[in-house]
């Protein structure tokens, strides 16, 4: 039993060690007129995918609004665990944020269970457009379909093999999307033109996902995409078969300079600002929003050290204006 | 379609895949198993994976030297495996709970690291593919067998050099002795503690290999918790091989083998639904493990500290 108590004793002060490894999330008393933020999200803060990309337009706004004494950001990265999420989410309502988002879909029940107990509180979640009729939820999600297309219409006046790689997550929600958008692209560029599609059944499982990279070269890729945080594996096995990339969520440029050619940056700055500014008048929640290229909250970032024939580029350009005055439907 | 899968094209991508894809899990289980024989069970695997996936990372990107970055991460990996064996041997802690303790450990420590050290995401230039002189050339077979990292074959020669240390030497005796029946090895004066710290540092010393035959071997990066459950299916394949190299050698590469299939279901548009084909690797290996488990016992002493009675 003595060894028992003891062995009990390590493991505590290790989880204890390990929670004080996250980042603090202690709130400073602070002058009224601060806007305080709270962001609880699935991966790192710098993954170089989802979770960066709120965490880069959060930093954004404050930048805009002019600094940490005027719009304060904490955020809980790596809550792989929807209980814990929950808990933080909780956690940081009862300590007066403005705004407390949960930076995942898969966090859309504990919201929906929270929001009602701080009704002076404002949550949103996403990627969505469930606000669950609660007037302090708002909802966001991002028409990445967009990008995803405008991704297929390079991708395929680039390759020559005519044979195109997806790697993706799961079949659902944003990488579906991203993935549906990206092959229909390609398809009205060329229909000749083959995509063989890997969803690996994980965002985190980095062997694998290089593993599905390496099959697409071995199949005859020779142009790569693929979304989530656990493609940066992938992006290495493309740089070292000369394979070309198009990324997504966040620039993914500096992962591999010479082989990545554009990226569809999300800017959810756009859907940000909105929410704040209906917080500051009064209104708490009861609206989704949708990030997409006309709105400016979907971009497409080409890599600088890459260069494409002209005639692709205005092909993109052409579809970048197509979809942002209505004229293509990446998706039906 | 499905006939698709029978070229030769496919088949060599199959293989060549699966043959990396059971690299880490090699190194890993490899050195469970000496734990294992030993009477020490280590769930820790996959801390020691992280950690030692990070310190190779680390040395590799700041000092380019790789032989640098797998020493240091050999040297990571051994000493969580000392901490390992002072836990369960000296102070008897109850080996599953402790184990789970040291994974939590290396993963938060490997992420706090990452994030001081690093903050982003970066590449490193990695082991290359070496080709084995005429071998390589071979048509198939080559780029399944002999065109690989230096790491990758360093797991296979690991295999036949762990059988023939277990089985035909008198360290390996003492090993499986004390695995079997500490009592008795400790009355013929084989030191039941100090075999079990080697074999949980040894154990150790190649998860941080494994980890580093992903982050500057076959992958190249380092990302947060990016052994994704691998060291944890390490340790099954302990179970898997009956506590014997060879065995693990077979559970890894059916294990592998059938993600690469999986993988190459999808890419040939094979209509069967991406949830169904991720689940095929790990069915199978519950079918197979269902259908062989009486085929062999577990080391006796198993998880079991060892107490002298005086």
């Amino acid at each position: 039993m003595k060894k028992f108590t003891w062995l009990m004793t390590v493991v505590v002060a290790l989880s204890l060690i390990l929670s004080a490894c996250g980042p603090a999330a202690t709130p400073t008393p602070a002058p009224v007129e601060k806007f305080r933020v709270a962001v609880v999200m699935p991966s790192a803060i710098n993954d170089l995918a989802f979770s960066q990309s709120m965490y880069d337009a959060l930093i954004r706004v404050q930048n805009e609004m002019g600094g940490p004494e005027n719009f304060e950001i904490v955020y809980s990265e790596n809550m792989f665990v929807v209980d814990d999420a929950a808990a933080a989410l909780r956690d940081y309502a009862s300590q007066g944020f403005d705004l407390v988002i949960g930076h995942g879909s898969q966090y859309g029940s504990s919201l929906q269970e929270i929001a009602p107990d701080f009704p002076d509180t404002s949550f949103a979640w996403g990627t969505t457009v469930d606000t669950f009729g609660l007037p302090n939820v708002f909802a966001y999600e991002a028409a990445s379909d967009q990008g995803g297309y405008v991704n297929g219409v390079l991708a395929a006046s680039l390759t020559t093999s005519n044979v195109i790689g997806v790697v993706g997550p799961i079949e659902t929600g944003d990488a579906k999307l991203y993935v549906d958008g990206f092959k229909a692209g390609v398809a009205a560029t060329n229909p000749a033109i083959q995509v063989n599609v890997n969803y690996i059944g994980s965002f985190s499982d980095v062997a694998l996902a290089s593993e599905a990279a390496n099959t697409h070269i071995s199949a005859g890729a020779d142009v790569l995409t693929g979304t989530a945080q656990m493609v940066v594996g992938a992006i290495g096995k493309a740089e070292e078969a000369g394979a070309l990339w198009f990324g997504t969520q966040s620039n993914q440029t500096s992962l591999a300079p010479s082989i990545v050619v554009a990226s569809q940056v999300y800017h959810w700055e756009v859907v940000l600002d909105e929410m704040i500014s209906m917080i500051k008048s009064g209104t708490l929640g009861g609206k989704s929003f949708v990030i997409n290229l006309a709105n400016g909250g979907e971009v497409i970032e080409y890599n600088p050290a890459y260069t494409f024939p002209a005639e692709a580029g205005a092909l993109a350009e052409a579809a970048i204006e197509g979809i942002k005055n209505g004229s293509i439907k990446p998706l039906p | 379609m499905i006939s698709d899968l029978f070229s030769v094209t496919v088949l060599v991508g199959i293989l060549a895949s699966g043959i990396r894809l059971a690299t880490p899990y090699l190194y890993a289980a490899i050195g469970e198993t000496f734990g294992q024989r030993s009477g020490v069970l280590n769930l820790g695997v996959e801390g020691q994976m992280l950690l030692g996936a990070f310190a190779a990372f680390y040395v590799a990107l700041k000092t380019g030297n790789l032989g640098l970055a797998v020493f240091v991460a050999l040297l990571v990996g051994a000493v969580m495996g000392l901490a390992m064996a002072f836990v369960t041997v000296n102070l008897h802690a109850q080996q599953g709970i402790s184990g789970i303790g040291f994974y939590l450990f290396g993963l938060g420590l490997s992420d706090l690291l990452f994030q001081k050290m690093l903050g982003t995401v970066e590449t490193v230039k990695g082991f290359p593919k070496v080709d084995i002189p005429f071998l390589s050339d071979i048509p198939g077979l080559g780029e399944i067998f002999f065109s690989q990292s230096i790491l990758v074959y360093g797991a296979y020669l690991l295999v036949p050099v762990a059988w023939f240390v277990l089985n035909k030497t008198t360290l390996g005796l003492k090993i499986r002795s004390v695995g079997e029946n500490p009592e008795a090895a400790d009355s013929l004066g084989v030191s039941v503690a100090g075999i079990r710290y080697f074999t949980i540092t040894l154990g150790g010393t190649l998860s941080g290999l494994a980890g580093a035959s992903l982050s500057i071997g076959l992958l190249n990066v380092f990302q947060q918790n990016m052994t994704s459950g691998l060291g944890f299916i390490a340790v099954a394949l302990v179970y898997f091989g009956g506590w014997r190299p060879w065995g693990v050698l077979g559970g890894a590469l059916l294990f592998s083998m059938v993600n690469a299939l999986q993988l190459w279901i999808q890419v040939l548009g094979i209509p069967i639904p991406s949830d169904i084909a991720v689940m095929m690797p790990y069915v199978l290996t519950i079918l197979v493990l269902v259908a062989s488990v009486s085929r062999v016992r577990a080391p006796s002493a198993l998880t079991k500290s060892f107490e002298r009675d005086e």
